[in-house]
């Protein structure tokens, strides 16, 4: 590989590389919801669950 | 207005870029004065490009947030000034790379185009410590918003840099009289900035889709 062959090749492997890191972090906020969405729907079927047993 | 579904956004990106990576390595020739390392070109000034338009929807999400009071315009405000720092990191890196193969120097400090992009970045960094150091709420998004409207002024002086530079270092790409290049070279450049665009879209989205979702959950477990 030449010098301008392996600077070309490092430049689009930053690109790739930063893109490739933000899909990383916005699918580790994704699994972040989702572990929210499960507690909320958690503690929503609990309270529903225990308004059922006042009730009746 | 119905919005592209983002599996659709996001198969068109990758065929895009495939497409555009393509043209650039496998079709396009060397450039006759700088060789090879002018490749770099197709992708940096497509991120360039892609980072002012990002600065450029901030601006007009936050007028838009401003004028009226849409706190969805705020966040959309928020993503769309994230992407371009993003890209604008991009931009500052693959263009150090081009200045070391083309001038043999990492930066140049005497070139006004290098100089004004790194100050419109930093401007731009300097809006997440702003947005920040202020509680949630209608004063954060009042506050971002005549930040982001301030900082696009800077955009067109960037943009104009080189034409206003008496030095002619940096290459001068776009005339009045259109783009200095033609045939093959014109093809990838046009599609690797589409690709560039949709792939900079797609992310936003995908981005603003999470940033929603997470105010609705904060909104249930207070309700």
């Amino acid at each position: 590989m030449t010098t301008a062959e392996t600077y070309v090749t490092a430049a689009y492997c930053v690109v790739f590389g930063i893109v490739l890191l933000y899909v990383v972090i916005i699918a580790l906020k994704v699994q972040r919801l989702e572990r929210d969405v499960d507690a909320l729907a958690g503690s929503a079927a609990g309270k529903a669950a225990g308004e059922e047993k006042r009730d009746g | 207005m119905r919005r592209i579904p983002l599996p659709v956004l996001a198969a068109a990106a990758l065929v895009l870029v495939t497409l555009a990576l393509a043209l650039v390595f496998f079709v396009v020739p060397n450039d006759a004065d700088q060789g090879f390392s002018q490749r770099i070109f197709y992708f940096h000034v497509s991120i360039a490009f892609t980072a002012y338009l990002c600065f450029g929807a901030g601006a007009w999400k936050a007028l838009r947030h401003l004028w009226k009071r849409d706190p969805r315009a705020d966040l959309e405000s928020y993503v769309a000034v994230h992407q371009g720092v993003i890209f604008g990191v991009l931009v500052l890196l693959t263009g150090s790379i081009w200045a070391k193969i083309s001038w043999g120097h990492w930066w140049v400090w005497s070139e006004n185009q290098l100089v004004l992009f790194l100050v419109l970045f930093l401007f731009y960094a300097a809006y997440f410590m702003l947005r920040f150091s202020v509680d949630p709420g209608p004063q954060r998004a009042n506050i971002s918003a005549v930040y982001a409207l301030f900082g696009v002024v800077l955009v067109p002086v960037s943009f104009l840099a080189i034409r206003l530079s008496q030095s002619l270092i940096h290459p001068q790409v776009f005339t009045r009289h259109g783009p200095n290049f033609g045939g093959w070279i014109l093809a990838a450049y046009i599609v690797s900035q589409v690709a560039v665009l949709v792939l900079a879209y797609t992310l936003y989205r995908v981005e603003l889709a999470g940033k929603l979702l997470d105010l609705r959950l904060r909104e249930l477990r207070l309700a």
